[in-house]
This record gives C-alpha cells, structure tokens and sequence, in this order.
C-alpha cells in the first residue's frame, strides 16, 4: 500500500483536518466528524443531513454548503457513521422545520442512521424524516438481499432536494421529492481495479490483469460477474443496457451522470461518456443536464458508474438552481 | 457449579477484546473476501474503547457493565457490526440487571435477550450467513449442556457450537449485508461477524474456567 497518509489510523481525522483548512466555508466538527456550513441556512427551512462512510469524496462532505446539504456526517474509512455522531448532526440543523436524512441502503448504514433519528427525537425532539437510496440495477432487488445499494442517485438526490429545502419547501414535500428522485434514479457500475483501504493495506479483491468486475458498489464489494476487459464501446454498453433494461428511460428528459470511481482520469471519463451518449441517443434517450467526472468515489478504484434520473420541468428546475459547495457549484 | 462474578464477566470482556485485537487481519480478511474489509478493524477499535472506559472506571454491576460496553461499541464502531455488537450487550444488560453474580440460568436467559436484540435490529434469518447462526446454536448448546447450570461448562459446551457453527457458515450464501450482494459468490467463504461471534463465546468460556471465576 502506497498512499498519501500518516497512519492508517488516523486518515479519517486527519483528511477532515484539511478539508477544515482548505473550506473556510465550511465548520468541520473534528470530534463528532460532522462538516456543517460556516453560515447556517436560515431558520424554519428543513435541514439535509446525509452521510456514510469515508472514502466516498466528495460525497457528502464535498456537497455542504448553499443549495445542498447542510451537515454531513463522516463514518470511518467505507464504515457508516455511528448514531451519535449522527444525532448530533440532526440536532444543529434542526431549527423547526424538520429534518430530511438521506440514507444510502447499506445495512449498517439503514441501521445506524435508524438509531440515529430515534436518539434525535429523544435528545432534541427534531422531527426526522428518511429517504433511502437503493438505485443499483446491479443487484436483485430481492426480498432474499439486503437490496439494491444506494449509488450514483444520491448526489443526483441531494442536489435537487438541497434546491427544494432552500426554496422553503416544507419537510412532507421535501420528503416526498426525494422519494420521487430515488423511484427515477437508475445506477451500474463497473471496476477495472480493487479499492485499498487503509487500515486492511491491501486491495480488498484480486482482479487479474485484463480481468474487470462488472457490477461493483461504491466500497469495492465485488460485483455481478468477472469477464475480460473490452474497449469502451463494449463496456458502455455494460452499463447502459442494464439501466434501460430496468427502467423506461424514453418518455422524457434525464440527468445523466458518469462517475469516477477515483483512480480514473477525466480522459477515459470523457471517453466512456461520448460512447454511453451515442448508446442513449440511439435508444430514444433525451439527456437534458450531464455530469462527469469523480463525483461518488471508491477511494483509489479505477472504473466508473452510469446513472440515469427521469426529471421534469420541476426537477430541472431544481437542478439548475445555484450551488455552492465544494463538490458541485454553479449558478450563483 | 455455581454462579458468574462481576469480575469474571468484566475478564470476559478483556478476553473478547484480547482475541480480537489478535485476530483483527484475519477478520478484515474474511470481510475482503465477501464484504467490505473493515470488519477486525472495526471491532477492534470498540472494543478498545470498552477496555478503556472499564479501566477508566469500573464497572459497579452487570447492568452497568454490559450497557456501558454496548454503548461504547455502538458510539465507536459504527457499520453494521455497532448496532448489532451493541444492542446485544445492551439487551443482556437489560435482562441482567443490577447484579453482582449472575447464575448459568440466569446468563443464558440474558444471553437469549441479547440474540432476539440482534434479530430485531438485523432483521436476519437464520442461514442469512450472519453472526446469529453463531448465536443461536451457541445458545442452544448452552441449554443442552450436561449440567446446564455449572456456569462454566454450559460456556464451554457454548463456546464449542460456537466454533462449529462458524465453520459451518462457508457454504452458506449470504442474504444480509454486503455478502448477499455476491450471492452464490459468498458460498465458500467464513462469514465474518460469524467469526467474531465465536470469539466472543471463547472469551466467555475462557472467562468462567479461570480459578475463581464462578462462586460455589
């Protein structure tokens, strides 16, 4: 393991640290591991919380500030976040209105951030409202799982639903935005190589030279198969044809998103979206925003992840409208 | 014979934390084999802040002991094994009590509260391929002991089922966590909070066989 750290330990403290010192926008809370907003939204608007594990940059603490979130909560390295930590989060931004928490269906992370929202209610009677994202076509959406995992859709998510909390929607109506982008959010992903993480000092899973997995989360857990790699023309079509395949995708405008996973340049990024383009305009797919580059990573996995969102005129709206945050920014 | 010693429980504990400070790669290396390689890292970084808080202050009674772990464990593991490692202790606490002794009957009832804990928060089967297909036959085990009310032997007999049981996750395909997202891929692999499991249930047995461990 070869990586820019001064003990595996202490990544999760130390990186929070810089992200401190490089945001002045930013209130990084080194004990509790939460980044919250300098300057708090104002008062009687509902408040965003999300959060997970570390590893994921920028999601969440990349996506705090104006027009998005308003807390994210750090889990260590690929670990979700503990209740604590997570109560405290819903306690400073509840100012009212409610608290919207969004989730990313991991099982630890369902069950912690569950804890979570019960601790709040006891502690600080902030009413919580959750949304869990589970947009992965990758895995069988079986009662026999733990479901689909929550993917690219989040960002997709907190961007939208950070626009309707700003505008002063209320917490049903926020809430029930975020359930609409998660029914319309479909995500595949595929590796090229495994994440290192830090405190294990090797790659989680061995893929031989010239071997892909195709299917993977967002933690290096592996995916749907293994097969050998293939130019970009026939990978995009692995991620492509799974996400049509599970959901209609032609009756409207989307927002399409082709991820980083980490470890891949924006030269193969632009690459592989110009061959899932051609693929969606060919299969009747109007995209109306697209997004690409490193946005919910893997730590040092090379790979990448197509996400598609059904939107309309409101959701575009919401889409469009100012951002200012680390990870996304525009408009203002 | 006889009954378990606050102090007997509390060595319990270290002992735990010992086997997984030891045991902390080859349970991050189970978890990279069908989940997400944090599994011995994680535990051993609550356990570590349970020894520390006991030392810090010892505990006063069972139910001070177990919930004071369990909140520990949930405050600094975090993923799924904090919840589920946490409510268990915070159930056998629950169940115990404030004791200063506590009879093998009296352990295995409390230990029974602490599994249907796990199995609320969870919400895992048994052959999901989790740590309750560790728990449950352990328990059973316990129950069926020769003498299920010498303390010690039942944790031995407990602690034997335990380790069986743990072998016997391999050819299971997980349902629960993220080994069920390799589906037919995890047949063939530990489970890890199996393995974990197991451990807790050697530190037990190991425990309550030191001398002085169990009061006549």
């Amino acid at each position: 393991m070869k990586k820019l750290i001064n003990r595996p330990e202490s990544v999760l403290a130390d990186s929070l640290r810089g992200l401190a010192a490089a945001h002045p926008e930013l209130r990084v809370d080194l004990e509790r591991r939460v980044v919250y907003r300098a300057e708090p939204k104002a008062a009687g608007k509902v408040g965003l919380v999300s959060g997970g594990g570390t590893g994921h940059e920028p999601l969440h603490g990349g996506y705090v500030g104006p027009g998005m979130l308003d807390a994210a909560v750090a889990g260590e390295v690929f670990t979700s976040p503990t209740p604590d930590q997570i109560a405290a989060a819903l306690g400073a931004v509840g100012t009212g209105a409610g608290v919207l928490q969004i989730v990313k269906n991991y099982t630890g992370d369902v069950m912690n951030f569950e804890m979570a929202a019960e601790l709040a209610a006891a502690e600080s009677g902030v009413e919580v409202e959750t949304v869990i994202v589970a947009d992965d076509v990758a895995v069988e959406d079986s009662t026999f799982t733990a479901g689909r995992r929550g993917v690219g859709t989040t960002v997709l998510l907190e961007k939208i639903v950070g626009a309707a909390a700003e505008e002063g929607q209320d917490l049903a109506s926020v809430a029930g935005l975020a359930r609409r982008v998660v029914n319309n959010g479909r995500s595949m992903g595929l590796a090229l190589t495994s994440s290192t993480v830090p405190a294990a000092g090797k790659p989680t899973f061995q893929l031989e030279e010239g071997e892909i997995e195709v299917g993977i989360g967002i933690h290096g857990e592996p995916g749907r198969e293994r097969r050998p790699i293939a130019p970009a023309s026939e990978l995009a079509r692995l991620l492509v044809d799974p996400v049509l395949a599970d959901l209609d995708f032609t009756a409207g405008p989307v927002i399409a998103l082709l991820n980083g996973m980490g470890a891949t340049p924006l030269i193969e990024l632009h690459l592989m979206y110009g061959e899932v383009a051609a693929l969606l305009d060919a299969a009747g797919v109007q995209v109306a925003r697209r997004l690409v580059g490193n946005y919910i990573t893997s730590l040092d996995m090379a790979g990448c992840s197509l996400t598609l969102l059904r939107v309309d005129d409101e959701l575009l709206r919401l889409w469009d409208a100012p951002v200012v945050t680390p990870g996304l920014r525009w408009g203002a | 014979m006889g009954a378990a010693t606050l102090n007997s429980l509390v060595a319990w504990l270290h002992g735990f934390a010992a086997l997984v400070a030891a045991n902390r790669d080859h349970l991050t290396e189970l978890d990279s084999a069908i989940g997400d390689a944090d599994h011995g890292s994680n535990l051993d970084r609550g356990m570590t802040a349970v020894v520390a808080a006991l030392d810090a202050q010892p505990a006063t009674d069972t139910a001070d002991l177990f919930k004071r772990t369990g909140m520990a464990l949930i405050s600094n593991v975090g993923g799924a094994s904090g919840p589920l490692f946490g409510t268990f202790f915070l159930r056998l606490g629950g169940a115990l009590g404030a004791s200063s002794s506590v009879s093998s009957l009296e352990l295995a009832s409390a230990l029974r509260a602490g599994v249907s804990g796990v199995t609320v928060r969870g919400k895992a089967e048994l052959g999901d391929k989790t740590m309750l297909d560790v728990l449950v036959p352990a328990l059973d085990a316990w129950d069926a002991a020769p003498d299920p009310g010498d303390v010690a032997g039942a944790a031995r007999a407990a602690a034997e089922a335990a380790a069986a049981a743990r072998d016997a996750t391999a050819p299971l395909v997980a349902h629960k966590g993220r080994a069920s997202y390799l589906g037919e891929r995890s047949a063939g692999h530990l489970d890890p909070g199996a393995a974990s499991t197991a451990l807790l249930f050697r530190a037990l047995a190991e425990a309550l066989e030191a001398p002085g461990a169990a009061e006549q």
